[in-house]
């Protein structure tokens, strides 16, 4: 069995992987992060979505294999101790979710979208979230919410 | 998923040997495809073969007349290529349009043409940019590399190693996507090299095609009003549930006549 060596949220883990193990189900199952989702299985819902050396990517699109020897930050790693960063935050003022299931893709991918992208339009959040489906809000405050978070994050 | 035996080997030849020493070996590149597929097991493979660190696969090289792209680009790399930006800005234009984000972070241009999805991107850009794909064994023109619905002319084994695309003088690509999958309903990229007018149309029928008549049309006036009056025949064309073939077939004209005016700097395309 490969032996995979990687950092997730910072912290160095190494362990035995089968080949066929996917991504998602290494750091939901190996590693007990369930904040990161599955939603789908046909690569189209981004609620998997996590950071792999700073890039957003579909988890449940890798393998575990494919992460060794790389930087993984899933939603856990991305607020502080006791609370929310100011993404989340604005989402959760802006109603940027109702049942929440698709939040932590949305939550990483507007992450690296607005890293990219400090002052995005609507246009470029919706093209930037094209990658992640949500079935309850109809995506308006998200948009919403993606602009409020990226305005608290240029300070 | 059933297990496998996986390597990543860090040459061509290493690759190589990697794939012959398997009953069923799959090569794997950014895995956006091969993986859904292994996922629904319509794909077994008893060894895959990751590309991923094999340096003669990766870089973007511009020399006279020609844009070479190693196969293991991914689309986010392409799209934001300053050299590709400067050579042919149409074509980081679709690299930036292939699904979404996630998918370009590891999406490889390699893979797109090994698997040559009928509504795929790249093909029409290859095909209309008078390309060659390279392999470890040969060079194959883009005319002959394209055989079919999810075929190629690459045997069994035979790995992409880059793509050599001819800089035109003018070139754009429009696309009508899917609203779910973003994947092409019609995609036309329309370019001029070597004094020579070719438009490739992709997502419409069962593999990238050519469009004579549009060609020669356009060879005699670059203009969207010289499209004027031109059809496709919708025969071969692809019916769904997205889109029948009647449908389609207007989308190739509509596309081809937007993809003029942006090569020639009028509107915006996809
Ligand atoms: C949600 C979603 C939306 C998408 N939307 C689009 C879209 O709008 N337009 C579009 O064009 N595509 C789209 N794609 C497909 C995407 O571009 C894929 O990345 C691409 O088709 C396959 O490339 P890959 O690098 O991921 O290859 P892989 O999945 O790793 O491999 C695909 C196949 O090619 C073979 N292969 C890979 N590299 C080589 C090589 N160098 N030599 C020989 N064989 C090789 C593999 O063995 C495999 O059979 C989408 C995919 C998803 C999941
Ligand atoms: S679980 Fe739906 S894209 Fe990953
Ligand atoms: S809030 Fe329910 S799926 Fe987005």
């Amino acid at each position: 069995m490969p032996k995979i060596a990687l950092r997730v949220n910072s912290q160095p883990v190494s362990h035995d992987v089968e080949g066929r193990l996917l991504l998602v189900d290494f750091i939901r199952e190996v590693l007990g992060l369930t904040g990161t989702h599955v939603g789908c299985d046909t690569s189209q819902c981004g609620a998997c979505v996590v950071h792999v050396n700073g890039q957003p990517v579909k988890s449940c699109t890798m393998l575990a294999v494919q992460a060794d020897g790389a930087d993984i930050t899933t939603i856990e790693g991305v607020s502080p101790e006791d609370g929310l960063n100011p993404l989340q935050q604005a989402f959760h003022e802006k109603h940027g979710l109702q049942c929440g299931f698709c939040t932590p893709g949305m939550v990483m991918t507007a992450m690296a979208l607005i890293q990219d992208n400090p002052d995005p339009s609507d246009a470029d959040i919706r093209h930037g979230l094209e990658g992640n489906l949500c079935r309850c809000t109809g995506y308006q405050n998200i948009v919403e919410a993606v602009r409020a978070g990226a305005k608290v994050m240029r300070g | 998923m059933r297990d496998f035996e996986y390597q990543k080997p860090k040459t061509v030849t290493e690759a190589r040997d990697a794939f012959n020493a398997q009953s069923d070996g799959s090569f794997l590149a950014g895995g956006q495809t091969l993986i859904p597929v292994m996922k629904q097991g319509l794909a077994m493979p008893s060894g895959v073969i990751d590309l991923s660190v094999i340096e003669d696969l990766q870089g973007i090289t511009v020399t006279d007349g020609s844009l070479s792209i190693g196969a293991m680009t991914t689309h986010a790399e392409v799209a934001a290529s300053p050299e590709v930006q400067k050579a042919i800005p149409a074509l980081a234009g679709l690299a930036g349009g292939i699904g979404d984000p996630q998918v370009r972070n590891r999406g490889t241009l390699g893979g797109s043409l090994a698997n040559n999805d009928p509504a795929a991107d790249y093909p029409a850009a290859v095909l209309a940019l008078s390309a060659a794909v390279l392999t470890d064994k040969r060079r194959i023109p883009a005319d002959g590399f394209f055989t079919g619905m999810f075929e190629t002319a690459l045997d069994e084994g035979e790995l992409i190693t880059g793509v050599e695309f001819r800089v035109a003088d003018r070139a754009a690509y429009a696309k009508f996507p899917n609203p779910a999958s973003r994947y092409a309903m019609a995609g036309v990229f329309v370019a001029r090299v070597d004094g020579a007018v070719r438009v490739a149309v992709t997502g419409a029928g069962p593999g990238v095609f050519r469009v004579a008549e549009m060609e020669a049309a356009l060879d005699k006036d670059f203009q969207a009003s010289a499209l004027k009056g031109i059809t496709v025949p919708e025969d071969d064309l692809l019916a769904d549930i997205h889109a029948s073939a009647g449908y389609r077939a207007h989308l190739i004209v509509v596309m081809a006549g937007r993809a003029v005016d942006a090569a020639n700097g009028k509107g915006g395309a996809a």
